[in-house]
């Protein structure tokens, strides 16, 4: 009996902490998604260019690797994963401004934003109300991904449009995955950091909106 | 695009591959076997999302 209220009460505990993980991770989610678009609104102003992508990209890079790891567990972690999403937001204004320069821009760019929320809160949704575990995902996302990567150096040089409208179907579909795999963690309690978790979340979303603006612009131009 | 550019962002990408690689090989031998049902789970709600972003570049056209 008292075993059974024992293994009762650490249950309800494990559940009561991934309930907090979940809460805060899509609390932080919303507020780091807010501030990028406002950082995005803020490049877009200005018009900068693509140099401030660059400069974006790899800024954000070198906090990811080398910031976040040794300040996730601390207040300080909050920040970084602020300056991450306000730099990332920052860097789309420059691709932002090229869609907007285009004859039906507006639309393209709002279509790619809510398509965008629809896929995360769709899948989102389907992660938390199965509760199954995507673990099983993690290496062939990851390895996935890689191979996009390469792809991606390649096409850089190449600048093939068919194998960009490729990567960017890709993206699309391993981001997704990445969404139900990082959905589950936290549900499963494999992702007890709340920074981490948003992290890994905002990279999905925002690379499904940047690739999503990429295929729509491409295959949805009036030309 | 300038070359000083592509060439910065190809750097970029390629430590991302190195970055990732460790993680990648580690998750790819530990990660626990799928079954079937483990794949329907995981296949209905990709094809749900392949289809909205069909629909999705249908709407923009």
């Amino acid at each position: 009996m008292y075993q059974n209220e024992r293994v009762i009460g650490r249950t309800s505990e494990s559940a009561l902490s991934t309930n907090k993980v979940l809460r805060n991770t899509y609390m932080m989610l919303s507020m780091t998604l807010l501030f990028s678009a406002l950082m995005a609104a803020v490049s877009m102003m200005m018009n900068v260019g693509f140099m401030a992508n660059l400069i974006a990209f790899g800024g954000s890079i070198v906090l990811l690797w080398f910031v976040l790891p040794r300040t996730a567990n601390s207040s300080a972690g909050v920040a970084v994963v602020f300056a991450i999403t306000g730099l990332l937001g920052f860097g789309l204004g420059p691709i932002l401004n090229t869609y907007l320069a285009m004859a039906n821009g507006g639309q393209v760019i709002m279509t790619a934003l809510g398509g965008t929320g629809v896929i995360f809160l769709g899948l989102s949704a389907y992660a938390l109300t199965t509760k199954r575990d995507f673990s099983f995902l993690g290496g062939m996302l990851f390895i996935g991904f890689m191979v996009v990567l390469l792809a991606a150096i390649a096409n850089i040089f190449l600048a093939i449009p068919a194998l960009s409208l490729t990567i960017s179907a890709v993206v699309i579909l391993l981001m997704s995955g990445f969404i139900l795999y990082d959905t589950s963690r936290i549900i499963n309690g494999g992702e007890t950091n709340y920074l981490l978790a948003t992290v890994s979340l905002y990279l999905s979303i925002y690379n499904i909106f940047v690739h999503l603006l990429s295929l729509l612009g491409a295959l949805g131009g009036d030309d | 695009m300038e070359m000083w550019m592509k060439v910065t962002y190809a750097i970029l990408m390629g430590m991302m591959i190195i970055a990732i690689w460790p993680r990648a090989k580690h998750m790819l031998t530990n990660s626990p076997k799928p079954s079937g049902d483990d794949w329907r789970a995981v296949l209905l709600p990709i094809a749900g999302v392949i289809l909205f972003v069909m629909l999705l570049i249908s709407s923009v056209r």
